[in-house]
């Protein structure tokens, strides 16, 4: 295994750590709270010149991601980060990004959505943009924000789609954990030069992007996305074998936590599902079968393998930290149940939707998501939507 | 400087069969510009008529580099480019020289992308952007933007019995340029290949962000004879309704001063936007559209005898320099 150094680091600490090993070419970025620090960090390195990138100060986020389009269509490896307002204010620029197949990586610092004004963390930002054809990677702690980043770099190029790694606001973004890095060779070993194809910066063979796609050829071009979408399950599962070969940590679509032989199960994303793990323990030491999916790769939905993975367990439990506001539920639940119904697999869900505007979820609340759980095996309870948390 | 016949020679880089209406200044624009630009350019444009009639997949009429993403931020999207070949340079991976262009219409630059203009321009950026100027949204179906000029007709400004076209005065976007200190601002039109071609020369031979206004007769929206671009484009100089000026490292030139100043009326009265202008009752609008005119005409005078200080401007194009009276 390489060598490794063991540092007490942020998550914006470790996800501006892995863009100065991957040192791109373009960086273009605007503040936001709380994913100022992953910029200002990195601009410190530019100042310093421990980076090759041109960094771009740019006046919003629609502009940062517009810059990063440019850059990235001119054949550069370009990053960027943002939260919140940010991303919905690239949002027109997301769908531009991934339609012209721009392999742009970017942190999102999941924060709640305006209003009321919050900068605490949901995921309510990366749920606004998650048909935007972007690969949506979820980390559920400072090492997996790193390790996320490094991967995303490889997993973008190839599948040739855009990728947002998310850490949570605050919980992760600014809270300090131990952290292994690699050496500044085994990463930019890992990630490689960029390929590059067509590009603006080649003036022996122009070419012309983002043309006026009109009823004739709009429809291949979309369907080709949705296809290189598909595909990308196959490229993040490369690149973490990859990953796991040269550093030893193992990756998948989601992590399956003491679900084999499970009787009631949490889906979960992000930092929560270290808590849910730690509430699993504790019923495991009581006797009680409890387990946790985490998953990790949120686009592509990985579909057939979550029904695989939560078939046989007796009760299960989705929590979300957004909601769709829709008079139906949860972003994460609704598509985990069209898994389910689509696999032949009919299961009472309750979903729980918690958390939103940085709500403090604690073990006694999962503890009694569980408990819920416990009451449907023994066909007392009932599913439903519950806002957990909450003062109802 | 090129002549015209050594121009003509050149390659086409904008070529025909694109899809603009007879009679388009759009394009015109992008022709010349490109004829001085050369091969090793990108071009980044912003939505509109421009980039729609040129790129229709899978034909292109442009034959450099093209990258077209929103309405809003061909600046932004140019700078990103721009921002990638610094990188390059810096790294030792590429040595070419190349311009950087972006193309945007008024509504594209003047209304919803003044904020990445200004951003890209506040940046630094070593770009050019040039704004095609047909005062008003053509491409959506004419409506009135931020450039229209007072008593037009437009879809949303319409003339009606109580409203006759446009009660507001268009915004001065090449001034709002100037107040950002670049080391070049001008101003050019269809119908002068000449300046607008020497401008686009002098514009890419400075390091730095660069801004031309480029005030573009439209047939469809200002609704006039196809035949009439250049000319009306040349009116509208001799009736100073658009000076050709520069202004460098804040100085300014006017390159090009009426012996006899026009009228604005005959100019008014080739175009259809302003049929309504002719009856008795409107006439005060004329007044008024010509007082705003010459108000304008003034300023600018005034702002070309100025003197500055030489050691109050800043070559490397931040700052402004003094006024001084």
């Amino acid at each position: 295994m390489p060598k490794t150094d063991i540092v007490a680091k942020t998550g914006n600490e470790a996800i501006a750590e892995a863009m100065r090993q991957i040192n791109p070419d373009v960086v273009a970025a605007y503040p936001i709270t709380p994913a100022t620090e992953i910029v200002q960090i990195f601009a410190s390195y530019v100042a310093d010149g421990l980076v090759d990138t041109e960094f771009v100060p740019v006046e919003s986020e629609h502009s940062a991601m517009s810059a990063c389009i440019g850059a990235s269509a001119a054949g550069g490896r370009t990053m960027t980060g943002t939260s919140s307002q940010g991303l919905a204010l690239m949002a027109e620029m997301l769908y531009i990004a991934s339609g012209l197949r721009l392999p742009i990586v970017l942190a999102d610092v999941n924060r709640s959505l305006s209003s009321p004004i919050n900068i605490h963390c949901d995921h309510s930002d990366t749920m606004m943009v998650r048909d935007s054809g972007w690969i949506q990677i979820f980390s559920e702690n400072a090492q997996e924000a790193y390790d996320n980043m490094i991967q995303a770099v490889k997993i973008a190029e190839t599948a040739g789609l855009p990728t947002i790694v998310t850490t949570d606001g605050f919980i992760i973004s600014h809270g300090m954990e131990r952290v292994e890095i690699f050496e500044d060779k085994d990463v930019k070993d890992f990630v490689g030069k960029k390929k590059l194809g067509n590009y603006l910066l080649n003036p022996e063979k122009p070419i012309t992007l983002g043309a006026l796609d009109l009823q004739d050829y709009y429809f291949e071009h979309r369907r080709q996305l949705a296809e290189a979408m598909v595909e990308s399950k196959a490229v993040i599962l490369d690149a973490a074998k990859s990953f796991k070969e040269k550093f030893g940590r193992s990756y998948g679509l989601f992590e399956s936590y003491k679900l084999d032989d499970a009787d009631r199960a949490i889906v979960v994303m992000g930092s929560t599902a270290g808590t849910a793990k730690v509430v699993a323990d504790d019923l495991r030491a009581k006797g009680i079968k409890a387990g946790v999916l985490k998953l990790r790769v949120f686009r592509p939905f990985p579909k057939k393998e979550m029904a695989e993975a939560l078939k046989n367990i007796k009760a299960v439990a989705v929590m979300d930290r957004s909601d769709t506001i829709s008079g139906n539920e949860g972003p994460l639940a609704l598509e985990i149940k069209a898994a389910l119904f689509d696999s032949n697999i009919k299961k009472d869900i309750p979903d729980h939707i918690y958390g939103l505007g940085g709500r403090e979820i604690r073990v006694e609340d999962i503890g009694s998501v569980y408990k819920d759980l416990g009451e449907m095996i023994e066909g007392k309870g009932k599913p439903k939507v519950t806002y957990l948390g909450v003062r109802e | 400087m090129a002549n015209v016949k050594e121009l003509s020679k050149q390659k086409e880089l904008f070529t025909g069969g694109h899809r603009a209406c007879a009679g388009c200044g759009a394009v015109i624009v992008a022709r010349q510009v490109l004829a001085v630009a050369g091969p090793d350019t990108v071009v980044v444009s912003a939505t509109g008529c421009l980039e729609v009639v040129s790129t229709i997949f899978p034909y292109t009429a442009w034959n450099v580099s093209f990258l077209h993403s929103a309405f809003e931020n061909a600046a932004a999207t140019i700078s990103g480019v721009e921002a990638l070949y610094k990188s390059w340079v810096r790294q030792g991976k590429y040595k070419k020289k190349m311009n950087f262009i972006a193309f945007g219409g008024d509504g594209g630059t003047y209304d919803i992308g003044l904020q990445s203009l200004s951003g890209a321009m506040e940046r630094g950026h070593n770009i050019l952007y040039v704004c095609y100027n047909n005062e008003a949204y053509m491409n959506t179906g004419v409506q009135r933007s931020g450039a229209t000029p007072k008593g037009a007709d437009t879809t949303t400004a319409p003339v009606g019995k109580v409203k006759k076209g446009k009660e507001q005065y268009r915004k001065n976007l090449t001034e709002i340029m100037v107040a950002h200190g670049i080391p070049y601002v001008a101003q050019s039109v269809v119908g002068n290949w000449r300046d607008l071609t020497s401008k686009v020369e002098k514009a890419l031979s400075i390091e730095g962000p660069k801004f031309i206004n480029v005030f573009q007769p439209c047939r469809l929206g200002w609704s006039y004879k196809p035949e009439l671009t250049c000319d009306l484009g040349r009116m509208a100089v001799d009736a100073c309704i658009w000076p050709l000026y520069e202004v460098v490292n804040g100085s300014y030139k006017i390159n090009y001063k009426p012996k006899e100043k026009k009228a604005v009326g005959d100019w008014l009265g080739l175009q259809g936007r302003f049929r309504h202008l002719a009856k008795p009752e409107n006439k005060h609008i004329i007044d008024e559209i010509q007082a705003g005119v010459d108000k304008s005409w003034e300023d600018l005078l005034k702002k070309e005898s100025a003197i500055f200080p030489p050691e109050t401007v800043d070559k490397r194009g931040g700052g402004i320099p003094p006024q001084v009276s």
